[in-house]
């Protein structure tokens, strides 16, 4: 039987749809009412709460946690001051992507972690002889992500401790009578909070983010909005940009954090104090130049676009429903460069964007990909820019 | 750069008058190709029609125009705008209240549409599909007329011939079907167009409204179709007759284009009304401002409409005849008014209970055909119509920048309301006109009155005394097939140019017209720019 999060008595009350997608073993909105573009809207222009509550969430506590997780962790969690968090990653012993989170340093020695995946069994069997203890309390909390340019004043409204909170910032705090932890973070690339509730009062805490959302224009929304909104802020999803080395047939399937254009993540990688698991394998990568790929954003030649369309008469789609497919890359002389994980049109930009993978040497910002697209069942290629992640910041974002 | 009241130079090499959003995008286009230009802006903002005010403390009014839908898509990337803020929040839906209480409201899925037109007729709901596809076909065999110089008839040069030649095969290319729709279109009536795929009154009365607006004419005038394939030409991300509103109101979009204008080099001169255009030996050498300033430029761009240009601006005397008699019959003969509200709260539409997501995109009063005929009949005979068509935005539903929280901003866009009245003026019939609108508004949203803290009307002549259109026509001149495309807004005269050497038309009084759609002005800064290569 499929389970609920604990929003949900109230969220299957706003669906209009009963679209529902199964994610992680519960039931996930993929949108509450007809058109996802206008959740996404809502993002994009006022305030949208969505449910992440299914995350896998793991207490990693006791007196070892910081050097536990700095040796599991590939970025460098000692830099994570208590109140903060960070967007981080972990890796197989060859440097492969195993998944990415998000870790939450709630004091010196007391540290969240969220993920996709369970990932119990692997972070345990890493403790060893390390005073650390790993619990999972996944079901234990609700998930409540409301993101937008007005969801800072709608939450300030519940809690004034939210206004000052910078990006990536955590705070303990109160909505109603329910303890909630309120961060900064998302996965939409806006203005936006994450508010962790004891699975227990989720029901209220909900029904005070509607009540102060509702007059600014707040709504729902739902997996497609979120899919959207997250391929403009170049962020990046496991099973589509990227799979798990762990679940991975062939080196074909893996990427290195190098290659996924997280290298910025690996700062302080020659800093001998701290093994980590793939450290090893990554100083050789960077060493030797053998990445394979570079991670990057294309925003595709409009006119080209509409060009190739009305050739063929029709009328240029301009679909923001991500593809649920790979479009290749090609060079100048039809030699195969990557291929675009992602691919949407972005009507925040007006353009037709993706995140794609290029080999290293097509990766130079401004240089030129051909597309591949089908138009008429016939392949043609479109001209595409690269370009530099995320194709859409603002400033709101971090500001 | 800030705009200005007082000009940094003497000198400039295009001067453009009128600061609204066909003025900004030829100033963009010429200062992108090297021009040093200069936009005079008659009032204290740019934007001309097209403005956001807070008339009421906390509430943002889309004063004059209050959507977006035919904004040509070449200009948001020719000029940069979405770096300059330019964000269109789609319409999701469209909702048409009946008098009888019950509704049609139209959302963004096509199954769920369906299936609520069957509720008014099941004949209907296929030829919904089959209705919007002919159109969308008519529209994609027009749309590229709208982003040409139309050719010159009466030219035989061998550019002119090409020209004709182009239309003529790309015409002639046209399934007989796709152009005989694009015929019945733009010669005869809505009614008679819609007739033949619907029966049922509310989506009648739901599309025909597209074929009145900013026009004198019913839906079952000949030539409103016209006016309705226009309404059905706009795009929004690839989607025919998608409309939107802008963040921050279409006043929100002006000051996109100003700071892309700015951007490229453009100086925004407020606060200053050209006089009249220097001309020398047929020639234009440059403008004098109100103040008595002159400023001298080899070209001068006017983007007011084609009386100001050709009778007001200039010398009468130093045009051809024929052009003169041409521009003194254009007709202008506004119908149109806004009254903008500030609301303490949604309207309540008693069938849909406390729902209120039905305001997110235009609410339309004219529940059908007749009810839009009968508003006509009353503009016919000199007045405006006791029960008038209304459309509505509340784009405060999807932009909170519009009004405080919980609170709305509501701009009613009314026909019928001729400027001229027969026995009485509209600074006499202002509020009385508002009460009607208010009146219609109360007897399909009841206790409407109660929400209102702030009321605006605008009738055609404050359009006129404030942006300076006409008669208060919204199109700069109506949308009449003899005042169209080639004719547009003379014969001979429709390439932008006039008979006066250096001096240019680029305002919805030339092809393709009015809307906020920018056409005008890109398309005149290319033959600016053509000439100038020549000269």
């Amino acid at each position: 039987m499929i389970r609920t999060t604990p929003f949900h008595p109230r969220l299957s009350e706003l669906s209009t749809t009963g679209l529902w997608s199964h994610w992680a073993g519960y039931l996930s909105a993929q949108k509450y009412d007809m058109s996802a573009k206008h959740e996404y809207f809502g993002i994009r222009n006022s305030a949208g709460f969505f449910d992440s509550s299914p995350l896998y969430k793991y207490w990693v506590r006791g007196r070892d946690a910081e050097r536990f997780l700095a040796g599991v962790l590939a970025r460098d969690v000692r830099t994570c001051r208590p109140g903060r968090a960070q967007y981080t990653i972990w890796c197989d012993d060859a440097g492969f992507l195993l998944e990415d989170g998000v870790v939450f340093r709630y004091s010196e020695n007391e540290f969240m972690l969220t993920a996709a995946e369970p990932n119990l069994g692997y972070l345990r069997d890493l403790v060893g002889r390390l005073d650390v203890e790993v619990v999972d309390v996944s079901q234990e909390y609700g998930v409540l992500a409301v993101q937008g340019p007005r969801s800072r004043e709608i939450l300030a409204r519940l809690s004034p401790d939210v206004a000052a909170l910078p990006y990536f910032g955590h705070t303990q705090t109160k909505v109603g009578a329910a303890s909630v932890t309120v961060s900064r973070t998302g996965f939409t690339g806006d203005l936006g909070y994450e508010i962790l509730v004891p699975a227990a009062d989720a029901l209220p805490v909900l029904d005070a983010v509607i009540e102060a959302g509702t007059p600014y224009g707040m709504r729902p929304f739902g997996e497609q909005a979120l899919l959207m909104a997250r391929i403009e802020a170049g962020l990046l999803l496991v099973d589509v940009d990227f799979s798990s080395s762990r679940y991975a047939w062939t080196d074909h399937d893996r990427v290195t954090p190098v290659e996924l254009g997280l290298r910025w993540m690996l700062r302080g990688i020659d800093d001998p104090e701290r093994p980590f698991v793939g450290r090893t394998a990554l100083r050789a990568e960077i060493a030797g130049g053998t990445s394979r790929w570079a991670t990057v954003g294309i925003v595709v030649d409009w006119q080209d676009w509409d060009r190739v369309w009305t050739r063929a008469g029709l009328v240029p789609p301009k679909d923001e429903t991500p593809l649920d497919y790979e479009s290749m890359l090609y060079d100048a002389d039809g030699g195969r460069v990557g291929y675009a994980t992602s691919f949407m049109y972005s009507p925040v930009l007006q353009r037709h964007i993706g995140i794609a993978r290029v080999r290293p040497d097509h990766g130079a910002v401004g240089s030129t990909v051909g597309l591949e697209v089908t138009v008429n069942h016939q392949y043609e290629t479109v001209a595409a820019q690269v370009a530099r992640l995320p194709l859409f910041n603002p400033e709101r974002k971090t500001a | 750069m800030s705009p200005t009241t007082a000009a940094k130079s003497r000198e400039y090499d295009a001067i453009v008058i009128g600061g609204g959003h066909n003025g900004l995008v030829n100033a963009a286009y010429l200062a992108k190709a090297g021009l040093s230009v200069l936009v005079v802006e008659r009032r204290h903002l740019v934007g001309g029609a097209a403005i956001t005010e807070e008339l009421h403390p906390g509430f943002q009014f889309t004063t004059f125009s209050y959507a977006l839908s035919l904004l040509r898509p070449d200009i948001i990337h020719e000029l940069d705008l979405v770096r300059h803020g330019f964000m269109p929040i789609l319409m999701p839906s469209s909702f048409a209240p009946m008098e009888n209480g019950d509704y049609l409201l139209l959302g963004p899925d096509r199954d769920e549409n369906l299936k609520e037109i069957m509720r008014h007729s099941a004949h209907d709901a296929d030829a919904m599909d089959r209705y919007e596809h002919d159109v969308e076909r008519v529209c994609q065999l027009v749309k590229p007329l709208f982003d040409r110089v139309p050719p010159n008839l009466f030219g035989k040069s061998p550019e002119d011939l090409a020209d004709i030649a182009w239309l003529r095969s790309h015409l002639g290319d046209a399934p007989p079907k796709v152009l005989h729709d694009a015929v019945r279109m733009l010669t005869g009536s809505a009614a008679d167009f819609l007739d033949d795929y619907f029966e049922s009154d509310i989506l009648k009365g739901y599309m025909a409204s597209s074929g009145i607006i900013g026009t004198k004419v019913g839906p079952m005038s000949q030539g409103s179709g016209l006016v309705l394939l226009y309404h059905s030409l706009g795009e929004h991300d690839g989607q025919f007759g998608a409309w939107a509103f802008h963040k921050g109101g279409n006043g929100g979009f002006t000051q996109v284009l100003a700071r892309a204008a700015q951007a490229f080099g453009v100086e925004i001169l407020l606060e200053s009304e050209v006089d009249h255009v220097v001309t020398r030996e047929g020639r234009a050498v440059g403008v004098v401002l109100g103040d008595g300033t002159e400023l001298s430029s080899r070209t001068v761009v006017s983007a007011v409409d084609p009386r100001r240009t050709f009778l007001e601006l200039v010398e009468p005397r130093e045009l051809p005849t024929d052009l003169v008699e041409n521009i003194n019959r254009f007709r202008f003969q506004g119908t149109s008014a806004k009254v903008n509200f500030a609301l303490d709260g949604a309207p309540r539409y008693p069938a849909l209970g406390d729902r209120t997501d039905q305001y997110r995109g235009f609410t339309n009063i004219g529940p059908s055909m007749e009810y839009l005929e009968r508003a006509f009949d009353d503009a016919k005979y000199g007045w405006y119509s006791q029960r008038p068509y209304l459309d509505c935005a509340v784009q405060s539903m999807v932009d909170p920048d519009m009004a405080p929280p919980g609170k709305h901003v509501m701009s009613c866009f009314v026909q019928y309301a001729p400027y001229h009245l027969r026995g009485s003026d509209w600074d006499t019939e202002r509020e009385k006109f508002g009460d009607t609108v208010q009146a219609t508004l109360e007897s399909f949203f009841p206790g409407f009155g109660d929400l209102v803290l702030h009321r605006e009307v605008v009738t055609p002549l404050d359009i006129e005394r404030v942006v300076g259109l006409s008669e208060g026509n919204i199109f700069a001149g109506e949308f009449f097939a003899p005042q169209m495309y080639f004719f547009r807004p003379a014969p001979g005269w429709s390439q932008y140019r006039t008979p006066i050497d250096g001096y240019y038309q680029c305002g919805s009084g030339t092809h393709p017209g009015g809307c906020v759609m920018g056409a005008p002005g890109k398309l005149a800064s290319g033959q600016i720019l053509a000439d100038l290569r020549k000269d």
